[in-house]
């Protein structure tokens, strides 16, 4: 590609002149889309540069007149004006001919829209939930059927509040990676708990928001191995630039090994909710559990963000008051709030664990609250 | 009007001759210049504010990671920057040409109602009010965007109630301020002045005072909604109670995307008045411009879903909304084909209106491309709320609206103060908006195409370098402004008297029929056009 390496030079030549150049990370300069990983990012890179030549050859036609008529009929050079203000033969031409023009651009991209909506006959189906701010995941069809995770930004706090060197992947790193077989199609059906969120991965061409109370999809088929990375792209609160999408492209035979041991995972990780927990190891598992749900809200000493209507923890009466409202206020959400349910994320190990936690720390005082009470305020 | 209407045709009393003075001067005004003028001026206070809400962005987009506001307050200026800069800076400056212009350049001695024109006016400085109000609410001021979807409004403290009331005023002074200026415009033509030979300034405001009255109420309701979902137990936007988010979407952009012309139409309007000044010679296909205005008046209420690709659009919605969005270039390229063929075989000449005239065509046609681009359904899946799509409406709302704003300013001014303003100062002014506005925009289409997500105070370390050019940039354009301001006072307080028509290609009534400055009074007794 000749006028991309022109373009990365002149670009180069560019932020060279800027001086800043030198500021800056030893990160390459992207200015382009990501290399394509399926056929779809593909033709959308490839639409793109045919619309984009149409246009730089109009615009250097269009403004190449002006320039000129700039240049040679300039009163500076004694340039006399003529009076002519119609030409009907001329203005019938500037209306059809772009008219054709725009017919030529419509012809592919509506074989390409038609292709991007077809849903139809996945090998992998998953859904998207968007919450604030994290990513879940369900394995809905397909191999590794009921495998479901969340997915949060791993990237460090120290990073984003620069008391720590930012890492090669700051912002766009997870901690649960989304997994997928090379070569199929998956269909992805996006929803949302809270806000609409919107879930992208750029190399592979695949952009949807994630509507609250609706199901959506579109589909990929990666044709690589790798790793891929994306961000959410509709504004969704505070933490919006934090909830990056990661996914991992693998051969098929490394996605069977994946899907035995998530579903091994899984089984283990089931915690028996009948088990009682003595305060302090519940304690110990509800501070993970907060450190991943709670603390961006509710802040990491309790104090609350009155910004967003979440009220401090530390202190507050409902908290460490009986069981059951804070039990129900995990559980169900509180509405027009960023308070969600948390009961289909959270299992009732998690929750007993976390309202213990928060019962138990900053100054509080309280009963410990065991996994069997959720489960018998689970409705 | 009746306390001043028998005072009139004394040019030497003229600044000293409504029935008070000092601020009751302003407050009770129903001459159509005052209003003008309070209207530019609250449009100048509000670009500042904007402006500086803008540079708090960039200074935090400077580095990746936080460092001088936290992600909720960058939320929160990113939508003030937005709302301000639409309802308060661009489409009030708009309407303070329109108090100016109209009424001379149609031969009318005022408004149609003088009255309802001040209350237009003084609507604005309460909407303001609330708006900056809101930063100061318990939760701050509304972290949503411009846009302001559901349902994340329902999420926001009082400063979102604020933000609505302001939606209100703002919609109401529009609306009210449309119906004066399509009376006046139906009515109050001087005899001889038939429709197809207005100006064609005029012809953009009548049409865009029709997209007012049609799509503000629309904008309206969607708060409405907003409101009511928030405290009154509706659910229009919320499924668990039978509503739907995307619902709001739809309505708030069938006002939006008519909004984008209610921007750009009377912005159209001053470049085809200056450009056949400067190249003195008639404009090329007058009737044609007219036709390409209502087209694309027309056609910006069937495009509105243009901005919603990615909700999830049946095949057919997607096609339908890229077929229409694609036939609005046809119009726009007629408009801008015909503003080079008036330059043709012109004897033009570069001063300062000039200049921004040609940096508008030039910008805004690139803004016009990459709209084209973003019509392409699948190019803009990838693009969607990314910076390509900042960039692209920065050039149709800055390069575009502004810079004929400024266009329009320069050209006027004489008339207006009757002093020159400072030529060589006025193309610097020119130059360095120029240049620092492409070093902010035009490095954004780059982040926009490589997946840099906007309304994110935080982002990934590849996007770092034009991030840095861009701040940069949007700093050296806000410094810039203070010479706009310096020149403009500088106009005011004196300078080289300007002739009746300082510019030789210019032929409106304003140059060939008033003295300048322009009387208090103008056109009692109406021309007779010929």
């Amino acid at each position: 590609m000749k006028v991309s390496k022109l373009i990365s030079t002149l670009s180069a030549l560019l932020t060279g002149v800027m001086g800043v150049a030198a500021s800056g990370s030893a990160h390459a300069i992207a200015w382009y889309f990501q290399t394509p990983a399926s056929k779809m990012a593909a033709e959308i890179d490839w639409l793109h540069q045919v619309v984009m030549w149409i246009i730089l050859v109009i615009f250097v036609g269009v403004f190449g007149f002006m320039f000129y008529a700039c240049y040679a009929h300039r009163r500076s050079i004694g340039h006399k004006a003529e009076q002519f203000h119609e030409n009907t033969t001329v203005e019938i031409l500037w209306t059809v001919i772009p008219a054709l023009i725009l017919i030529v651009i419509a012809w592919p991209v509506t074989k390409t829209v038609i292709a991007q909506k077809d849903t139809t006959a996945p090998d992998l189906t998953i859904k998207v939930t968007g919450y604030q701010w994290k990513w879940g995941y369900d394995y809905l069809k397909g191999e590794g059927e009921g495998i479901h995770f969340v997915s949060t930004l791993s990237t460090p706090r120290e990073q984003i509040e620069g008391t720590a060197p930012k890492g090669e992947n700051y912002l766009l790193e997870v901690d649960n990676e989304v997994v997928v077989p090379v070569g199929k199609k998956v269909r992805i059906i996006t929803t949302a708990a809270d806000v609409i969120h919107s879930w992208w991965i750029p190399a592979l061409g695949a952009k949807q928001d994630a509507i609250p109370g609706f199901l959506r999809d579109i589909w990929f088929r990666a044709e690589e191995t790798g790793t891929f990375r994306g961000q959410c792209t509709e504004l969704c609160g505070k933490e919006h630039a934090f909830m990056p999408i990661v996914v991992r492209v693998v051969s098929n035979d490394d996605y069977s090994k994946w899907v035995g041991e998530q579903k091994k995972a899984l089984a283990a990780a089931a915690d028996d909710p009948n088990k009682a927990w003595d305060l302090k190891e519940l304690a110990a598992r509800g501070e993970k559990v907060y450190a991943a749900n709670c603390v961006a809200c509710h802040q990491a000493q309790g104090q609350g963000t009155p910004a967003m209507k979440a009220p401090a923890l530390a202190g507050n009466k409902l908290v460490v008051g009986p069981e059951a409202p804070p039990i129900d206020t995990v559980l169900n959400g509180r509405p027009n709030t960023a308070m969600q349910a948390f009961k289909q994320q959270l299992s009732d190990t998690e929750i007993a664990a976390v309202i213990t936690y928060a019962r138990n720390s900053w100054g509080n005082k309280a009963s410990d609250v065991q996994p069997a009470e959720v489960k018998a305020r689970r409705k | 009007m009746s306390a001043v209407v028998h005072d009139h045709g004394h040019a030497h009393d003229d600044h000293h001759h409504g029935p008070y003075g000092g601020i009751m001067r302003w407050v009770t005004t129903t001459n159509h210049k005052d209003i003008g003028t309070m209207y530019l001026w609250f449009s100048f206070a509000m670009f500042s504010i904007g402006g500086l809400m803008a540079v708090g962005i960039r200074l935090e987009l400077f580095t990746p990671g936080l460092q001088f506001v936290d992600p909720d307050f960058f939320n929160q200026l990113t939508t003030m920057h937005g709302l301000i800069m639409v309802f308060g800076a661009i489409m009030p400056v708009f309407v303070g040409f329109a108090n100016w212009q109209i009424p001379m350049m149609i031969g009318a001695p005022d408004m149609a109602f003088a009255r309802l024109n001040n209350w237009s006016f003084w609507l604005l400085p309460f909407a303001a009010t609330l708006l900056v109000l809101s930063f100061f609410m318990p939760g701050g001021a509304p972290g949503v965007g411009w846009t302001m979807y559901a349902p994340l409004t329902v999420q926001m403290g009082i400063g979102m109630d604020l933000t609505i009331f302001a939606v209100h005023l703002l919609g109401m002074s529009s609306i009210l301020g449309s119906i004066n200026i399509i009376t006046t415009i139906l009515n109050m033509r001087a005899p001889g002045m038939t429709l197809m030979r207005m100006p064609l300034f005029v012809w953009t405001w009548l049409i865009t005072a029709y997209l007012l009255v049609a799509a503000m109420p629309v904008l309206a309701g969607a708060v409405t909604m907003t409101l009511t979902d928030r405290h009154f137990g509706t659910t229009f936007f919320n499924a668990a109670g039978g509503g739907d988010p995307v619902l709001y979407q739809h309505i708030f952009w069938f006002f939006g995307h008519p909004e984008v012309y209610i921007i750009a139409l009377p912005g159209f309007g001053v470049i085809s008045q200056v450009i056949p000044a400067f190249s003195r010679k008639p404009l090329f296909g007058y009737a044609s411009m007219v036709y390409a205005t209502s087209a694309i008046a027309i056609i910006s209420f069937i495009v509105w879903a243009h901005h919603m690709y990615t909700v999830g659009m049946p095949v057919t919605g997607q096609l339908f909304f890229m077929y229409a969005t694609m036939i609005i270039a046809v119009p726009t390229g007629v408009k801008v084909f015909n503003w080079v063929a008036t330059m043709w075989k012109g004897s033009i000449t570069f001063e300062t209106p000039m200049l921004f005239a040609l940096g508008f065509l030039f910008m805004f046609t690139l803004g016009g491309f990459t709209g084209l681009v973003l019509s392409v359904v699948p190019i803009d899946i990838q693009m969607h709320d990314t910076y390509y799509v900042v960039a692209h409406f920065h050039y149709v709302m800055v390069a575009g609206a502004l810079f004929a704003a400024f266009a329009g300013v320069y050209f006027w001014l004489p008339k207006w103060t009757g002093n020159m303003y400072n030529e060589t100062l006025g193309k610097w002014h020119f130059w360095l908006t120029l240049i620092f506005f492409n070093m902010i925009f035009f490095v954004q289409h780059f982040l926009g195409l490589a997946g840099m997500p906007r309304r994110i105070p935080d982002y990934p370390l590849m996007f770092e370098t034009w991030n840095k050019i861009s701040s940069i940039g949007a700093f050296g354009m806000g410094l810039a402004q203070l010479l706009f301001l310096y020149i403009v006072i500088q106009t005011i307080r004196g300078g080289v008297k300007a002739p009746q028509k300082p510019w030789e290609g210019a032929d409106s009534l304003e140059w060939t029929h008033l003295p300048t400055p322009a009387p208090y009074h103008t056109f009692e007794v109406q021309p007779v056009i010929k």
